[in-house]
């Protein structure tokens, strides 16, 4: 016998939560597998959908306005422009108040660590005291030994980018004794709980902190820290440090592990446990079986339980195993594959033509992927659905580079939410 | 493990492997685990400190990201000791599931974790003898279990448990798990053994499925475990019954103890001699056809992913393939779902906590999903973190502290559910959750035995 249900989605990121929802909301019971802790952990928690063309023209005012020109077989073009609405709003309706941006279809400028700039199209209610087209002035505020925020560097970039306000960095200890190399969670659970204990004099940590910014303050509307800002109750901190500070107080968003995307990720999760989706993590699929009679129809997949292998039988499938960094595209020497279903992934037989020499120039990598048709089904070389049960969604899919595009989020959530509403509509 | 290239560890003593299959790759001269690949793969994202229970509460504790890939690089010079932090590791073993680029942290640790006991702990130290005799656990058991009354009663004493703590590091503030007055093995013989199981597992399949009653598939070898012989056999005799309900004919074969405790406390020999019992026991039966049932999902972890990490006794490899979590096994083979919602549960709301060893397996939200389909019994899940004992780990006096603020978070999660009864698979969290906050702890087991075995 197999574990049985009406939808399996394989995959625990944005794009596999997002297609469970959805295919949970036709009324189809709904599964999601997923090999390691999710990874929206891992994400910044930005939710762009379109920063730059696929040839660098931007930043882009208005992502959805762009839709049109994209290149056949490029994600979006493949769902349309519906689909992208459909996904944010579906996000929209999942986050609610946590985050911000759905007044308008203009992508809002949010700095980062590095006091870059990124275009995204949603963004976490913590971060929006600190957009860029805000003309306020902004002190960054690091802490010492917490390597991932520069904050004077991170200013320095601001304004040599043109920011239009004036951004000053300054670092402080954190008013708590901590040991060398402290974890971002360690500064989140310390304002989260806001006492000290022995470790501090002061009582109040969030209060100890604002003091300790307050002498750096001269004359700024609003400070940026980095996004430690609290796991748990992350407004209360914030509000907190406003009150104290007597200014509007920001998130700047960091790379992983990150906090913003340990926020969502609960978001998320709790979402799908809501809509009644069965969820299963830590062991990877490995295969698939069909009936012996029609090789287009898959019957289960396998998952792998430490050489024990278990078969998950389902009517329809989601696969939203991510990219190259994901593992859900495999490479080595000898080519590129997508391990589960070999599904057929275009990328030029010698491997030295699959990158450029310039590091941040155009690569072919960047862009490898399974090719779907219009309903998301992954075809093979000739074009053909390689299974007529079998949809995918987010960075499996090929012939978008997420990272110069700035359309990571905005792909998966538009991707996922498609793929998961035809597979629930199939059962 | 991830991609290792050696089909042999260069580590294991060479009359372990079998003849035909040993084909040596050299990397490291001393015999150590090549582990490099591990080591390479990481990429300091720091996700896995995160996911520490013990770096949690524990600021000066490096984590695992440096008691795994970055002391397994600091060891390969010559004059690097292990750092005695390694004993702060609590063997809960979530790192692995954290980490997104299949880093065999646990392993790791577990190999840093025996490099330190063996060569930098002193062997006449009061330390090295209290983990000695807390990892074998089972050997104390068996003197204990024959005189179940006498030893309840001194291992309860206060005044013995206050010379516990002072002379041997065993923490007072924990009372002793009680001895059966009758061990689950003595219980299976009085009842019969195998042929009676094969005789009950008959008479169920032939109510269930009318002629077939012969089966050749529905075999299974269970692997109680120390604890649930000894302490706890009820627990046992619940999966007993439940797999004969769905007519399974069930063996018990020798065995010692999984060994978790033993990697938790760095003494990889001992393990490795249990560990040896085993696999050529519960070999022999998959090679019949029967897979391996455990109760406990330590055990079950052990058997899966630590054996073939540290060990290539003949037959590890099927073993850690054919073993299975009890509740995970009937969802794989019998339509569990269906039984139970046809079944009637008694009235109960439990509070469910996920042991780390379960959810490393992938099994932390079954029970939750299993008995959403039972009538009359709610099962609330107390959130993902860890119970904080760690097996014998909460037990020394010098972590309980430790142990109890790691708990803290699901004390309080059960204070704050409906229930007030817990539920576990791992005994040692039922320990710790009995000790935080006094309620009763099931097993799954005892569950299913309720409301799908009829008296």
């Amino acid at each position: 016998m197999a574990i049985e249900q009406d939808v399996l989605v394989i995959g625990g990121g944005l794009a596999g939560v997002t297609a469970a929802v959805s295919a949970a909301r036709t009324g189809a019971d709904v599964r999601l597998v997923s090999y390691k802790q999710p990874t929206l952990r891992h994400a910044s928690g930005l939710i762009d959908v379109l920063g730059y063309t696929p040839d660098g023209e931007g930043p882009l005012v208005d992502p959805v306005a762009a839709l049109d020109d994209l290149p056949e077989g490029h994600p979006y073009e493949r769902v349309g422009e519906d689909a992208v609405r459909a996904g944010l709003a579906l996000f929209d309706d999942l986050a609610g108040d946590t985050y911000e941006g759905n007044h308008t279809e203009r992508n809002a400028l949010v700095p980062t660590q590095g006091g870059r700039v990124k275009p995204t199209a949603r963004y976490p209610a913590s971060t929006a005291a600190g957009l860029a087209s805000d003309e306020r002035d902004a002190l960054l505020v690091g802490f010492e030994r917490l390597v991932g925020f520069d904050a004077p560097l991170s200013a320095a970039q601001l304004n040599a980018a043109g920011a239009p306000f004036e951004a000053r960095g300054a670092t402080v200890e954190f008013p708590v004794e901590l040991s060398a190399d402290p974890k971002v969670t360690r500064f989140a659970h310390l304002l989260d709980r806001d006492e000290a204990g022995e470790e501090s004099q002061d009582g109040s940590v969030r209060r100890a902190l604002a003091e300790r910014v307050t002498t750096h303050l001269d004359g700024e509307a609003r400070v940026g820290f980095p996004a430690v800002l609290g796991d748990d109750h992350p407004e209360d901190v914030r509000a907190a440090l406003e009150t104290h500070l007597g200014v509007d107080v920001f998130e700047v968003p960091m790379g992983p592990p990150s906090l913003p995307g340990f926020r969502l990720e609960d978001r998320l999760y709790d979402a799908l446990d809501a809509a009644g989706v069965r969820i299963e993590t830590g062991n990877p699929v490995v295969g698939y079986e069909t009936d012996g009679r029609d090789d287009d129809l898959i019957e289960a997949v396998t998952v792998d339980r430490n050489g024990a292998t278990v078969p998950y039988a389902a009517e329809q499938f989601v696969l939203a195993t991510g990219g190259l960094v994901g593992k859900g595209i495999d490479s080595d020497r000898e080519g590129v594959a997508e391990p589960i279903f070999d599904c057929h992934v275009t990328h030029p037989p010698d491997r030295y033509d699959w990158f450029e020499d310039d590091a941040f120039g155009d690569h072919r990598f960047a862009r490898f992927g399974v090719a779907p048709d219009r309903e998301l089904r992954p075809r093979d070389a000739r074009g053909t659905v390689e299974f007529d049960n079998l949809r995918a969604a987010g960075a499996v899919l090929g012939n978008y580079d997420f990272a110069a595009e700035k359309s990571g989020s905005g792909v998966s959530l538009a991707t996922g939410h498609e793929a998961g509403r035809l597979a629930g509509d199939d059962t | 493990m991830s991609d290792a290239d050696s089909p042999h560890d260069p580590g294991v003593p060479d009359d372990e492997i079998p003849d035909d299959e040993f084909e040596p790759v050299d990397v490291f001269p001393e015999s150590e685990l090549d582990l490099r690949s591990g080591a390479d793969d990481c990429y300091k994202c720091s996700t896995c400190d995160t996911n520490c229970p013990v770096a949690e509460v524990d600021d000066e504790f490096p984590g695992p990201k440096f008691q795994g890939p970055e002391q397994w690089r600091l060891k390969r010079k010559d004059d690097a000791d292990i750092d005695p932090s390694i004993m702060d590791c609590s063997n809960c073993m979530r790192c692995d599931d954290a980490c997104p680029s299949d880093v065999p942290l646990s392993q790791m640790h577990n190999e840093a974790r025996a490099e330190y006991v063996d060569g930098q702990m002193s062997k006449l130290s009061v330390e090295y003898w209290r983990n000695r005799v807390l990892a074998n656990y089972r050997k104390g058991a068996w003197l204990g279990s024959k005189f179940p009354r006498l030893t309840n009663a001194l291992a309860n004493n206060g005044p013995l448990r206050k010379l516990g703590e002072k002379l041997f590091g065993l923490t007072a503030e924990r009372e002793f798990p009680a001895f059966a007055t009758q061990t689950f093995r003595e219980w299976w013989a009085e009842r019969g053994g195998a042929a009676t199981s094969k005789e009950r597992a008959r008479e169920a399949r032939a109510k269930r499925g009318g002629a077939q009653v012969q089966s050749e598939d529905k075999r299974v070898a269970y692997f109680h475990g120390c604890y649930a012989n000894y302490n706890t056999p009820e627990v046992a005799k619940a999966m007993v019954r439940t797999f004969e309900h769905f007519g399974y004919e069930i063996v018990v074969p020798e065995q010692g103890c999984s060994g978790t405790p033993m990697f938790a406390n760095g003494m990889l020999d001992d393990a490795r001699r249990d560990a040896e019992t085993n696999i050529s026991s519960f070999a022999d039966l998959i090679d019949q056809g029967y897979d391996v049932i455990c109760s406990c999902t330590s055990c079950s972890m052990a058997l899966r992913q630590e054996y073939p990490e540290l060990f290539t006794f003949e037959g590890t490899d099927d073993v850690a393939a054919h073993t299975y979590e009890a509740l995970e096994y009937l969802r794989i083979h019998e339509d569990l779902r269906g039984a139970l919602d046809e079944a009637e549960g008694e009235d109960e709301e439990l509070a469910y906590h996920a042991p780390c060893h379960a959810r490393n397996q992938g099994l932390d939200r079954q029970a939750v999903e299993l008995f959403r389909d039972l009538d009359g019994v709610a099962v609330e899940d107390v959130g993902d973190s860890c119970s904080g004992i760690s097996g014998t780990y909460g037990w020394k006096a010098e972590k309980y502290e430790k142990s109890m603020a790691i708990g803290e978070e699901m004390f309080e999660e059960m204070g704050e559910a409906d229930g007030q009864t817990g539920m576990t698979e791992c005994p040692t969290c039922a320990m710790q959750m009995e000790h935080g906050t006094g309620y009763e702890i099931r097993h799954p087991l005892e569950l299913l035995e309720d409301a799908l075995v009829a008296e």
